[in-house]
């Protein structure tokens, strides 16, 4: 049996390579409310290197006797905004969330380091389609992902996210539960390469012409491209959501290796 | 000297409470039970299910479900600890003491050795000094709450060790092996306490 | 709910990762050493234990990796990956 103890960093070691690795004291500048249990929290980070629709933050809290939790949540904001956006949905038996939703306020400080992760990004140079199934909280990287899309420079008179149709399939428990639906609503109707499904699971509004039950099979060969457009897919959400969106596009023939998933644990939140 | 970052009204899960002299160093009280598992949950089904206790020196004394059914059964109200912090109190488990287990596999020629190692499904291991297990202090649990054991909570049976941290209750177990040396096991090689007692809050290799 | 359910990608692992590796690894290529698949170490999956991450070949379900990080050293196990690509 051979194990790695790893030590910390030495301390002289180049600021380039540390940047990935330090924790920093990030500023709270604003508190957007998003829904009756969400919050977008907007962050100052010093020496914020830049990231990539798609990357997480771990975010840590520490008590005054020493105590402390650790929780990672996705950035919401596109790499071309001015400040780190992260969006937390407040879950009554979390330890972080609550805290990051009731006690949390601009002037604050939150310790957090990132950005984290290769594997589930995505940016317009990649190109398209872009499919993206978002499942409750699953919706604040590939948020991150249409940001950038609207955000990203093209080439002459054209815009990047015309080379790059993009389609989002959102399911949440009620209207009232979904993130961003002002700026989504918005970015669909003036975006004609960009098409905004809504599933509501629980209960609809009056007039409701959307789809109304859980993303099945059905559902996702209506939304989904063909799977000769071969699209680039990102699912994020719930992990048991995850893993059966995952599995169903792969039967509808997608290639696996066009499917990333990031999967948010049993209830997409902590 | 820079003063240590705190979150401004940060307190965590902890709470003193009225059960705080229940609760080892450390630990504080919750009334979930909560899942933690290194791996998928296994699915034996009880029809192949089998429970193995294996002699240092070779035999085997083996009991398929409904015949590990028929040994003595007993019910215990004991207080768990992981080594996460968290604490559950008054757990109501039934299952099958090693003491039992020992007494009907002395008949089939299986005699302990001063340590114990648990295989579980999945592969993983934990060990355990002969007296951990004896002397009324551990089970084979098939019951919990009143309940047959949940799969996600290492049903159809578990090691049961109350009295120390729980990562030794094994989930899923289907053999005690016994051994003249002690191994150790999925967490003791890795950082863990061998031995591992929340009294002395023996969490991590080196710890006293 | 169980083990499955709470699950996640090889992301999770990216920030303690970072501790030990200066390239970001969640993109890197992992081969698994029980059956040979070879895939991305973003698509393994991570049982997060709260005792340490025991990672998972997304094929065979072997323990590819685990990290631990008891009286804060950092414990990794590696003996589960034959050859880790860093791109």
């Amino acid at each position: 049996m051979s194990s790695v103890i790893a030590a910390t960093p030495e301390p002289g070691s180049a600021p380039s390579q540390r940047a990935a690795i330090a924790w920093r004291l990030a500023t709270v500048v604003d508190v957007v409310t998003e829904t009756p249990r969400a919050r977008t929290l907007l962050l100052d980070v010093p020496g914020w290197p830049g990231h990539r629709a798609g990357q997480h933050v771990d975010v840590r809290l520490t008590a005054d006797d020493g105590y402390q939790a650790e929780r990672s949540y996705s950035i919401a904001s596109a790499p071309e905004d001015p400040r780190i956006a992260l969006t937390v949905l407040r879950l009554d038996d979390g330890e972080v969330s609550p805290y990051l939703n009731d006690v949390l306020r601009s002037g604050d400080r939150l310790e957090l380091r990132g950005p984290i992760g290769g594997y589930f990004v995505w940016n317009v140079s990649l190109g398209g389609p872009l499919l993206l199934v978002a499942g409750g909280s699953g919706v604040v990287p590939l948020m991150a992902m249409l940001r950038h899309r609207a955000a990203a420079p093209g080439m002459a008179n054209m815009p990047a996210r015309h080379a790059v149709p993009a389609r989002l399939l959102y399911s949440a428990r009620r209207w009232e539960d979904v993130f961003y639906r002002a700026e989504l609503t918005r970015l669909a109707e003036a975006d004609g390469t960009l098409e905004v499904a809504f599933t509501l699971t629980d209960e609809a509004p009056p007039g409701w012409t959307g789809f109304g039950r859980r993303i099945d099979r059905m559902m996702l060969a209506e939304v989904a491209w063909p799977p000769a457009e071969r699209p680039h897919v990102f699912v994020c959400g719930p992990t048991p959501m995850v893993e059966a969106v995952a599995a169903t596009l792969v039967e509808l023939g997608h290639d696996p290796a066009r499917v990333k998933t990031e999967r948010f644990g049993p209830t997409g939140g902590s | 000297m820079t003063e240590p970052f705190v979150s401004r009204g940060f307190r965590g899960r902890r709470q003193p409470g009225a059960t705080a002299a229940r609760l080892p160093p450390g630990q504080y009280e919750t009334p979930d039970f909560p899942v933690l598992s290194a791996g998928p949950t296994p699915r034996t089904p009880l029809a192949t299910w089998d429970f193995l206790l294996r002699g240092a020196d070779g035999p085997v004394a083996r009991w398929a479900w409904d015949e590990f059914a028929a040994l003595p059964h007993e019910s215990v109200t004991v207080d768990i600890h992981c080594v996460t912090k968290w604490s559950k109190l008054d757990t109501m488990w039934e299952g099958v003491s090693v003491d039992a287990l020992l007494a009907a596999a002395a008949a089939r020629g299986v005699k302990p050795s001063p340590y114990v190692l648990a295989l579980s499904d999945g592969g993983y291991t934990t060990n355990l000094p002969l007296a951990d297990v004896t002397g009324g202090k551990a089970w084979v649990a098939v019951k919990f709450g009143g309940a047959p054991l949940a799969p996600e909570h290492g049903g159809p049976a578990r090691l049961l060790v109350p009295h120390l941290y729980f990562w030794k209750s094994a989930k899923w177990l289907r053999q005690l092996r016994f051994m003249e040396h002690d191994e150790a096991g999925f967490w003791e090689s890795f950082g863990y306490h061998n031995y591992g007692d929340p009294w002395r809050e023996q969490r991590y290799s080196g710890d006293p | 709910m169980n083990g499955e359910a709470l699950r996640l990608d090889g992301n999770a692992a990216g920030g303690i990762l970072s501790e030990v590796f200066v390239p970001d690894v969640t993109a890197a290529r992992a081969t698994c050493a029980s059956c040979g698949a070879m895939g991305e170490m973003g698509a393994l999956l991570v049982y997060a234990t709260g005792m340490g991450m025991v990672i998972r070949c997304p094929s065979c379900d072997a323990v590819v990796l685990r990290i631990a990080r008891p009286r804060k050293q950092l414990w990794l196990d590696l003996t589960g990956v034959k050859c880790v690509v860093i791109p």
